[in-house]
């Protein structure tokens, strides 16, 4: 392959460029925070951040002037810029990037809470529950397309997780069983695509794309055709309550965020660790990425490329399945027509930001849940920008991210090729 | 597996010379497997959409939990219900023999009306989903995959929409193809942007248009919050329609909904058939469609190709845009075009990417969707059956060693092959 050894020549002389624009983009979101957020501002004016769940106040409120505090923040991504800059590459340059990010949303934050206050706690917390879904659709595609197949389909996994789990919580009120069909019927349009592309051999996109066409179709007939004349029966489904965890919950600020939820965080968390610390860490995860990177060597040394790519297409379903469950039974309570409203494409994108690694992509689920959950803030948040363009953010970040300008994207190498057997 | 389809270039002979005949019987060959093929998904798909009509339907569902003491009334109920939804599937789209006879016996505008009007609702349909179509199979001959019809669709429309409203009292034959070229336009730079950056970064155009694909959804909510697009009275999110001027005019009347937006698309097929097959532009873009190495070797230059079939697939889609708000639904609102640019994918599916294909497939799904609305009327199945028959559809047209396998055909061939390269990193 001629381009794959240009490629190969080239990335060189690319992964200096990109590191300069690395280095340049986080200087300058210094350079934006210094200009937007502390020159316009008044010195005597504050910004007043809420850091308790309740009223009944365990902390005192946080009362910050903003142009001091912008000023350091943008200090800190200037700063952050310039040593990816000085390095050029490393380890440490998604972490330098992610710090630069940090400090600029936090100096946009409190610029927008001048001369108000603002529910700090809050806006961490709905963040938090904003990226759950996401989470689980994003560890869904990397499940995938780590053994090779990719996953267009997750939207279609939510849909089918969220109305089996909403009807057969509600059937049989017990949320557990939701939460178990939910998984099943997320596994069960894994299983079809694991069918039509690996045994079939279709095209992995084109039939990841007529899946979601599928599961909205089925979910949105079903839903209108059974759920509905039965609501009470069918769909009324109860919603997992919080459980707090002893000692934890009583953290400042963290702890009702982190350790006060329902379970669907415990278990979107739970399965990051393990499936980060199961593909880099294990002789399954070797194999895994041995069979998404290279399948003929893999099934050299006698690792069933199928099998891998079965089992994890099948277990990645299930996993978005529980995504699609963390919508209706861990949040809304009842399943409604295409309720997922594209956040599997949403997750799809988080895993590519993310560059196919669980622990990104479920950072890259913070930054569009934090995108989410400022939106729904914006009554209270003093912000001259439309509500759309702010909505549009994570969407054009994606773009910029797989152009390449704000971060290196590449897939596992036998990412959409199906395997034959010579 | 190994002898899938015949490669595009042998498919598609451009020259004057008739081919010679061992390549003609493999064409016939495999022209009449695609054929059977596409029957057998069609037909398959409908299998399927009555299953799940009747175990969805509380009267049939309780006639078959009788089927061992009666099953004579299980089939006959279910018989029933199949053939009241299809038939007013048919009758939705096509329209009722009977009326057409009775309009001809009378012979008055009421009667005609009645008679055609679910004819005209199916070309209406058809249309979009026709140029969408077409959208997708040109990106798809160029061996790209546009996801973004539905960007590129609400771009046309909202620049469509602005020409519309924005110069008032300019002549019909000035006004209406300047708003039809300013939609064309508008969907052209937004394909124009997946294009370049695929050509000139590598980055994927499956994400990317997914992605504008949100934008362009969040961009028509900013352009509904805008005075001019709303008028004077309006603030409920729904725009002012076009001047009278710029609108497409109807091809039967008044009463009809059919416009001159069905002879565009028609028109456009054409094109872009002539495009693909007899220049030496679309030469190339299936070259770059076929094997970018290839193309690479014979000097075309893949990158320019690749930002120009989407350029022209973002025009295709736009001009979508352009003929729904000048004809069909003059007034933006918010998820302008709803499900056409997704449900274009499947259209271009299953006309495998060839303009006489999409025509036919468009015309499928355009009867699919106006019928569909009959049989919600007719019978208490919703409109959504029609969607799950038609990815039913597409599954089988996708993997169409599973149609062979159902039905134990032995020959190749009959499916489509996009020339995927996973994301390309």
């Amino acid at each position: 392959m001629s381009a794959t050894a240009w490629t190969a020549t080239a990335s060189g002389a690319r992964a200096r460029g990109r590191h300069t624009w690395l280095g340049v983009f986080t200087a300058a979101l210094g350079g934006l925070t210094a200009f937007a957020f502390c020159l316009h501002v008044g010195g005597g004016v504050t910004a007043t951040l809420n850091m308790n769940s309740q009223p009944a106040a365990a902390i005192p409120l946080v009362v910050l002037p903003v142009r001091l505090t912008c000023a350091v923040l943008a200090a800190v991504s200037a700063a952050a810029g310039a040593a990816i800059l000085r390095r050029q590459g490393g380890r440490g340059t998604y972490g330098l990037l992610t710090l630069g990010l940090v400090a600029f949303t936090l100096a946009f934050v409190i610029w927008a809470a001048r001369g108000t206050e603002v529910s700090f706690e809050g806006l961490l917390a709905s963040t938090l529950i904003d990226s759950i879904p996401l989470m689980f659709g994003a560890l869904s595609g990397v499940m995938c397309e780590r053994s090779g197949v990719i996953n267009i389909a997750i939207e279609g996994q939510f849909l089918g997780g969220a109305f089996l789990g909403a009807m057969i919580g509600s059937l049989t009120g017990d949320l557990w069983l939701g939460m178990v069909a939910g998984a099943a019927g997320g596994a069960a349009l894994g299983g079809l695509l694991a069918v039509l592309c690996l045994r079939y051999q279709a095209d992995q996109i084109i039939v990841g794309i007529v899946i979601v066409t599928f599961a909205t179709g089925v979910t949105s007939f079903l839903d209108l055709q059974v759920l509905t004349p039965n609501q009470a029966t069918l769909n009324s489904p109860q919603v997992f309550g919080n459980i707090a965890v002893p000692v934890l919950d009583r953290i400042p600020l963290l702890g009702p965020i982190l350790f006060d939820q329902n379970i669907f965080l415990y278990l979107a968390l739970a399965l990051l660790a393990t499936i980060q610390v199961g593909l880099f860490h294990t002789r399954w995860g070797l194999r895994v990425r041995a069979v998404g990177e290279h399948p003929r060597a893999a099934d050299t040394v006698g690792i069933s490329v199928l099998f891998i790519r079965y089992r994890n297409v099948i277990l990645g379903g299930a996993i978005g399945g529980l995504g699609g469950a963390a919508l209706s039974i861990g949040s809304t309570g009842e399943f409604t027509s295409d309720m997922s409203a594209g956040l599997g494409f949403v997750a799809l994108a988080a895993m590519i930001f993310g560059r196919w690694s669980p622990l990104w992509a479920a950072t890259a689920c913070l930054l569009f849940g934090f995108a989410d959950s400022l939106q729904s803030n914006l009554a209270v948040l003093n912000v001259p920008i439309a509500s759309p363009f702010l909505l549009m953010a994570p969407y054009i970040a994606v773009i910029l991210a797989v152009a390449g300008l704000v971060g290196r994207v590449r897939p596992p190498g036998a990412d959409g090729q199906p395997y034959r057997r010579e | 597996m190994a002898a899938e389809g015949v490669p595009e270039a042998a498919a598609a002979p451009a020259g004057p010379r008739a081919p010679a005949w061992p390549v003609r019987v493999a064409l016939l060959a495999e022209r009449s497997s695609t054929l059977v093929v596409t029957a057998l998904a069609i037909l398959s798909a409908l299998i399927v959409g009555a299953v799940i009509m009747i175990v969805t339907t509380p009267e049939t569902l309780g006639a078959w939990g009788h089927v061992l003491s009666n099953p004579a009334r299980a089939l006959t109920t279910s018989w029933a219900l199949i053939e009241t939804a299809y038939a007013a599937l048919f009758t939705g789209s096509a329209g009722d023999p009977a009326a057409y006879v009775h309009a001809f016996a009378v012979r008055t505008p009421g009667a005609f009306t009645n008679a055609f009007s679910p004819l005209s609702e199916t070309l209406v349909a058809t249309a979009p989903l026709l140029l969408c179509g077409l959208s997708v199979s040109l990106a798809f001959r160029a061996g790209l995959f546009n996801i973004g019809a539905t960007s590129q669709l609400i771009a046309g429309a909202i620049v469509a929409s602005w020409v519309g409203i924005s110069l008032p009292g300019l002549p019909l034959a000035v006004h209406m193809p300047l708003a039809l070229l300013a939609g064309c336009a508008g969907g052209a730079a937004a394909g124009w942007i997946p294009g370049v950056l695929r050509a000139r970064t590598g980055a994927h155009e499956v994400i990317v248009t997914i992605m504008l694909n949100y934008v362009a959804l969040n961009l028509i909510v900013y352009i509904l919050s805008l005075p001019f697009f709303l008028g004077p009275q309006q603030v409920n999110s729904i725009s002012r329609a076009p001047a009278g001027s710029a609108l497409l005019p109807h091809l039967a009347g008044a009463s009809l909904r059919v416009n001159a937006g069905i002879l565009l698309a028609l028109a456009a097929a054409w094109v872009v058939a002539w495009l693909l097959q007899r220049t030496t532009l679309g030469f190339r873009f299936r070259m770059a469609g076929a094997s970018q190495d290839a193309a690479r070797a014979a000097g075309v230059d893949v990158r320019r190709m690749i930002t120009l079939a989407m350029v022209l697939a973002g025009g295709l889609a736009g001009l979508a845009g352009a003929v729904q708000v000048l004809g069909v639904d003059p007034q933006l609102v918010p998820a302008y075009g709803g499900e056409i640019g997704f449900t274009a994918i499947t259209v271009a599916l299953l006309g495998r990417a060839r303009p006489g294909g999409v025509v036919l497939a468009a015309l499928l799904f355009g009867a699919f969707q106006a019928g569909g609305l009959q049989m919600q009327a007719a019978t208490t199945v919703p409109l959504e059956l029609v969607q799950v028959i038609e990815a039913v559809i597409v599954f089988f047209i996708a993997a169409p060693a599973l149609v062979r396998a159902i039905y134990r055909i032995r020959t190749q061939g009959g499916g489509f092959r996009l020339f995927s390269q996973g994301w390309g990193g």
